[in-house]
């Protein structure tokens, strides 16, 4: 919301002060001051100058050289392009070293020979439309019809002395949207009265009465509706101070009439709307409900079907605007318009927000009546619309107006609990001083009650007028103190668990990244999830920004592989990436999915191999005390390489999967390399993880080590061999190491030589020759059962 | 005799001297204190002194013995040390040349501050508590006093999955779950994702992270929150951050504020990085509204409470000037490796 502090002072009168204080102060008082901008501030060293002579440029066919004179005796030479100047022009003439809006510099030099010592402008170069002033021409120099002197400032003589404050407006304050709202902020700020101006309407041509018939039909969407004729309508462009005071605000001034509407919304925050009562079918306007398949032209010319959920205004057949959104095509006002009627209501705020939304027609009205205004303010602004008609000349006001009332003007009643918001704000006024506060911000008292103004819904509780008190009384006046009470901080054990697992991650090497928990459902077949998929029931956004972000994850292997894609073509020669990613398991259609949280790790690049990921899952699991998994090699895997992918099952559950990408799907995310990932069921590894660690003695006695060369058929995994040995060598194997795999020369065909280091210890004695021979041998009948030979 | 043992001294003492390596010190101990040494063979003569000479010369054989014998101690030290420093002479290497690196993981910038964060408010006595992303409509806005059609549920532009479940965009419903489920008093920060459909630019992302903070207790008051957050951004920015409380409006908090501190680079002259303004906002936070108290089974006659929010993204973006959000769920290594 832009404000015009010329306006402004013209309901409250405030000291000097630079506008840095003033800025502060407001901001500090709840209106937040966004920035400001001294009007012209860009425009230096342009003043008013008159033509003197005008002659044709020697070397030219378009030029003109002029003399001008700037009021400082000596003429200046100027050469310009513009063909609309005759001697006698008064115009804008940008001095040797001034600066206009955008940043343009201008300096005098030479055009085609001939020395120019400045530039003359046109509106554009001013930073000005044809909207300012009317009665100059957009393409060609800026002529004057000013009341100014030769020399003076071009910004004092266009009247550009205002000075526009942005502000932010929060939502809770409907009536900050207007000049009067503002005022009282200001006026309450620096503790000034409110001048405000009451509405005089001269009237005396005619009564309206029986010339318009106006009746709300949907009372539970339209608290007030009134309405003014005004005829013998002389359209035309408004006066200066009122177009300074639109383009303050930023708003374009169209002609006296259109101004005149958004004049008042602007000061009293209250939309109005004008029809042309010819297009008003048999002079009746209802507000009610659009029935379905009923549409509306609007005034942007666009054809908008309408049903049940829009509030329009109609005449005896049709809508003719959509209430407290848009008028139709033909409301405006035209060249021929005689008899207008002037609109000033109060509609249901959803109600106006639902048709703006579902319509994708948000207008500065709409925007006002979705934060509820106040049905108290419609009659002044219409009265004020009428009043301006009369002091611009604009038409005749009839007498009287039509009104349909449908609200309660009952003001709330809230109880000042002087002690209770002494309390919860800490500080120590009396009622009075409360009081004085509250009477600044147009609340009246009977006795302890206060009588809130209709134009505060916002004051409901007494916690919000607690809020006006602290508000001028100063937030900051307001001491900080310390919580009261004792009160043990700490992370939960799953929070605990969490931060082992990312702990451990980066000391593993692999670094942390954070991905979108959203995906495209396309993203399932790039990891080549099968079309019959459970997985691929994902929650689904209803509105999404886009398809890439459409579903919720139901895994985090696309997510992975897209930042690997990433780092892969911005060429990063290797990777090692892990996230603690949720997942959105789909439940019942009504209930919330179930966010389950995995560990992914994804990498490629030289270190990375197949041993190097699951070394990383192994110690992982270690380091949070998960014991008791299975692992298997798996074919199964649709993201992965079939021979080289294993699956990791706890107490029956799938915990995770270990593997080499396919490279199929390493194809679909355009990496030419050797992929990693694996996956760990994070929910699983917390209900199994042994939350407690305990001390196991040092050994007291030494240790035996026997290395073990076995030769077996090639498919006979590592694993078997291992599981056969721990369970002959029972509890003396203290570790086995497996230290070399061969196949070739010295082997049979289709066997595989493997080779382990065993370290026996037992913890009541010193292990004897003897004992550690029978153990080995014990190791050997095992194996041989299994068709295991020692290598020979 | 006893000029020879004299003699041997002399003789030890040069030869000693000239000594160089540590077999021609040990050929040097044989040759006067071996079995066949020369002391040795003067001592197999002490048979022939008269017995008054015995003892003196004996004495001074002893003597010469020691002498040799401590001698030669010390020449070996010498030698060693010699030795020793002709080798570290030749150990010398370039040690400018780069040292020998492991890989380290980085914990993403993200996480870093969040636990900086987290850590403040534990010492503080908060609880950390996480709820679910996808929520009830509910839970992310009605408990929260913003019925349907509330002129707020536009700045907060919401992902639906249907008409009452959502993607939250706020994480206080964490806080109303809490409420629901534990009587006063209550003092927790809820962190997590939330996501608006902003599309996604330098400054915007559908999915970013917030702290939200909620105690609710007899007798909280406003200068209770006051003190809270000056804590906090002390912590969090130094001790001699300035801060100020602005008011403001949240639908969920009466009276609302939103915390400026003095921007750091400008120190409230106004630049740049604050917009002119001289303050950057960096949480919004108020004493929780008493329709919340009630909607959530706590009686705001008997109890009240505080609550602040946070962004993450823009904590972490002024803290290493990081200019392009983007860069965060992009996951490049050498931005992640720079934290």
């Amino acid at each position: 919301m832009n404000l015009s502090m010329r306006w402004l002072k013209e309901f409250v009168e405030l000291d000097e002060m630079p506008m840095r204080t003033f800025t502060e102060a407001v901001t500090m008082s709840g209106s937040k001051v966004e920035g400001w901008e001294v009007e012209g501030s860009e425009i230096n060293n342009v003043v008013v100058g008159k033509v003197l002579s005008l002659e044709r440029h020697p070397d030219s066919d378009h030029l003109w050289i002029t003399k001008i004179d700037v009021g400082s005796g000596e003429p200046l030479q100027i050469v310009t392009g513009a063909q609309n100047l005759k001697v006698g022009d008064v115009v804008p003439v940008a001095l040797n070293n001034s600066t206009l809006p955008g940043g343009k510099k201008i300096k005098k030099g030479k055009l085609r020979g001939v020395e120019s010592n400045g530039m003359l402008c046109s509106l554009g170069e001013l930073g000005l439309t044809k909207h300012d002033f009317p009665y100059a021409i957009e393409d060609g120099i800026f002529v004057l019809q000013e009341d100014c002197k030769l020399g003076q400032p071009i910004c004092e003589a266009l009247g550009f002395n205002d000075t526009k404050v942005e502000f932010e407006i929060t939502s809770n304050r409907p009536d900050c949207f207007s000049v009067i709202g503002l005022a009282r902020e200001v006026a309450a700020t620096f503790d000034k009265p409110l001048k405000l101006h009451k509405p005089i309407v001269k009237g005396g041509h005619g009564s309206c009465k029986d010339m318009l018939d106006v009746k709300v039909e949907a009372t539970d969407l339209c608290s007030v509706y009134s309405a003014r004729v005004v005829k013998n309508v002389r359209v035309k462009p408004s006066p200066r101070w009122m177009r300074e005071r639109l383009r303050a605000m930023g708003v374009r001034p169209i002609n006296n009439i259109v101004d005149i509407t958004n004049y008042v919304m602007l000061e009293y925050g209250q939309p109005m709307h004008s029809f042309d009562l010819r297009f008003i079918k048999d002079n009746k306007i209802r507000v009610r409900r659009a029935k379905d398949g009923e549409s509306i032209t609007t005034l942007d010319g666009v054809e908008r079907k309408l049903t049940t959920k829009n509030l329009v205004i109609a005449d005896s057949e049709k809508p003719i605007a959509i209430a407290g959104v848009m008028g139709g095509e033909y409301s405006g006002i035209m060249d021929d318009t005689t008899t207008i009627v002037f609109e000033s209501a109060c509609f249901d705020g959803a109600s106006v927000r639902t048709t703006a939304r579902d319509l994708g027609m948000r207008t500065d009205a709409s925007s006002r009546y979705e934060k509820g205004l106040d049905p108290n303010n419609c009659l002044p602004a219409l009265e004020r619309a009428c009043e301006l008609v009369e002091l611009l000349d604009a038409g005749d006001v009839m007498d009287d107006y039509m009104i349909d009332r449908h609200y309660d003007s009952e003001r709330r009643k809230i109880y000042l609990d002087v002690d209770w918001i002494n309390r919860f704000l800490d500080i120590h006024l009396t009622a009075d001083e409360m009081k004085t506060i509250l009477k600044k911000l147009d609340c009246e008292f009977e006795g302890n009650l206060i009588l809130v103004p209709t134009f505060r819904p916002d004051l409901e509780h007494k916690a919000d007028i607690a809020e006006e008190i602290a508000r001028f009384y100063g937030y900051n006046k307001i001491p900080g103190t310390p919580l009261p009470g004792g009160a043990q901080g700490k992370y939960s054990d799953w929070q605990k668990f969490k931060r082992t697992i990312n702990d451990t991650m980066l000391a593993l090497g692999a670094s942390e990244i954070m991905t979108y928990s959203f995906i495209s459902p396309k993203y399932y077949d790039k990891i080549r999830m099968p079309a019959d998929s459970p997985l691929r029931k994902s929650i689904t956004i209803s509105n999404p920004l886009g398809e890439d972000t459409s579903i919720m994850r139901t895994t985090a292997l696309p997510s992975m592989m897209e930042v690997l894609a990433r780092n892969y073509n911005n060429r990063n020669e290797a990777v090692c990436l892990f996230e603690l990613a949720s997942e959105y398991i789909p439940t019942t259609e009504d209930k919330l999915p179930e966010e389950k949280n995995t560990l992914i790790v994804g990498m490629y690049g030289n270190q990375a191999d197949f041993f190097t990921a699951k070394g990383m899952a192994e110690q992982l699991l270690e380091k949070l005390s998960v014991s008791g998994y299975e692992i298997e090699a798996s074919s199964d895997e649709y993201s992965y390489h079939p021979g080289r992918c294993a699956v990791l099952t706890l107490d029956g559950e799938r915990l995770g999967v270990i593997g080499e990408i396919h490279p199929k799907t390493a194809e679909n995310y355009g990496i030419a390399e050797r992929v990693y990932c694996f996956t760990l069921d994070v929910d699983l590894m917390f209900r199994h993880a042994k939350a407690e660690k305990t001390y196991i003695p040092l050994p007291k006695f030494p240790a035996v080590t026997r290395d073990l060369a076995l030769l077996c058929n090639e498919d006979i995994p590592v694993l078997k061999l291992e599981k056969i040995i721990a369970k002959a060598a029972g509890s003396l194997l203290e570790k086995i190491r497996l230290f070399d795999v061969y196949q070739g020369e010295q082997i049979e065909t289709g066997k595989k030589s493997v080779a382990f280091s065993l370290v026996l210890r037992s913890s009541d004695n010193t292990l004897t020759e003897e004992h550690t021979a029978s153990v080995m041998k014990k190791i050997m009948k095992e194996l041989e059962k299994a068709g295991i030979s020692l290598r020979s | 005799m006893k000029e020879k043992l004299e003699a041997i001294r002399e003789q030890a003492i040069r030869e000693l001297a000239e000594a160089k390596g540590q077999q021609v010190l040990e050929n040097l101990r044989i040759k006067y204190l071996g079995k066949k040494g020369e002391l040795t063979s003067i001592l197999k003569q002490m048979g022939s002194l008269s017995p008054e000479e015995r003892p003196k010369i004996g004495q001074l054989a002893n003597d010469v013995r020691a002498f040799i014998e401590q001698d030669l101690v010390k020449r070996a030290a010498e030698l060693k040390e010699e030795e020793l420093n002709r080798r570290l002479q030749k150990e010398k290497i370039d040690v400018t040349m780069p040292g020998t690196r492991h890989e380290l993981g980085s914990k993403h910038p993200l996480s870093i501050e969040l636990d900086a964060i987290k850590e403040i408010f534990i010492g503080m006595g908060f609880e950390i508590v996480e709820g679910p992303e996808v929520e009830y409509d509910y839970y992310n806005f009605e408990a929260l006093n913003i019925p349907k059609n509330h002129p707020a549920r536009d700045t907060q532009d919401t992902f639906y999955i249907t008409d009452n479940i959502l993607l939250r965009t706020q994480t206080s419903p964490v806080q109303v779950r809490v409420m629901e489920k534990q009587k006063p008093p209550i003092r927790i920060i809820s962190p997590g994702r939330v996501y608006r459909s902003d599309a996604v630019d330098a400054t915007h992302s559908p999915l970013f992270h917030q702290i939200e903070g909620l105690v609710v207790d007899k007798g909280i008051t406003f200068a209770d929150l006051k003190g809270t957050l000056e804590t906090f951004v002390k912590r969090m920015y130094g001790e001699d951050s300035v801060i100020r409380f602005r008011p403001h409006h949240f639908p969920f908090t009466e009276p609302s504020a939103e915390v400026d501190v003095q921007c750091f680079n400008c120190h409230g002259e106004g630049c740049r990085l604050c917009k002119g303004e001289g303050w950057i906002e960096i949480l919004g936070c108020g004493m929780v509204h008493p329709k919340v108290l009630s909607n959530c089974g706590i009686d705001p006659e008997v109890y009240s409470g505080f609550a602040l929010g946070m962004g993450l993204e823009r904590v972490v973006m002024r803290k290493y000037n990081i200019d392009d959000l983007r860069l965060f769920y992009e996951n490049d290594i050498r931005f992640l490796k720079q934290f």
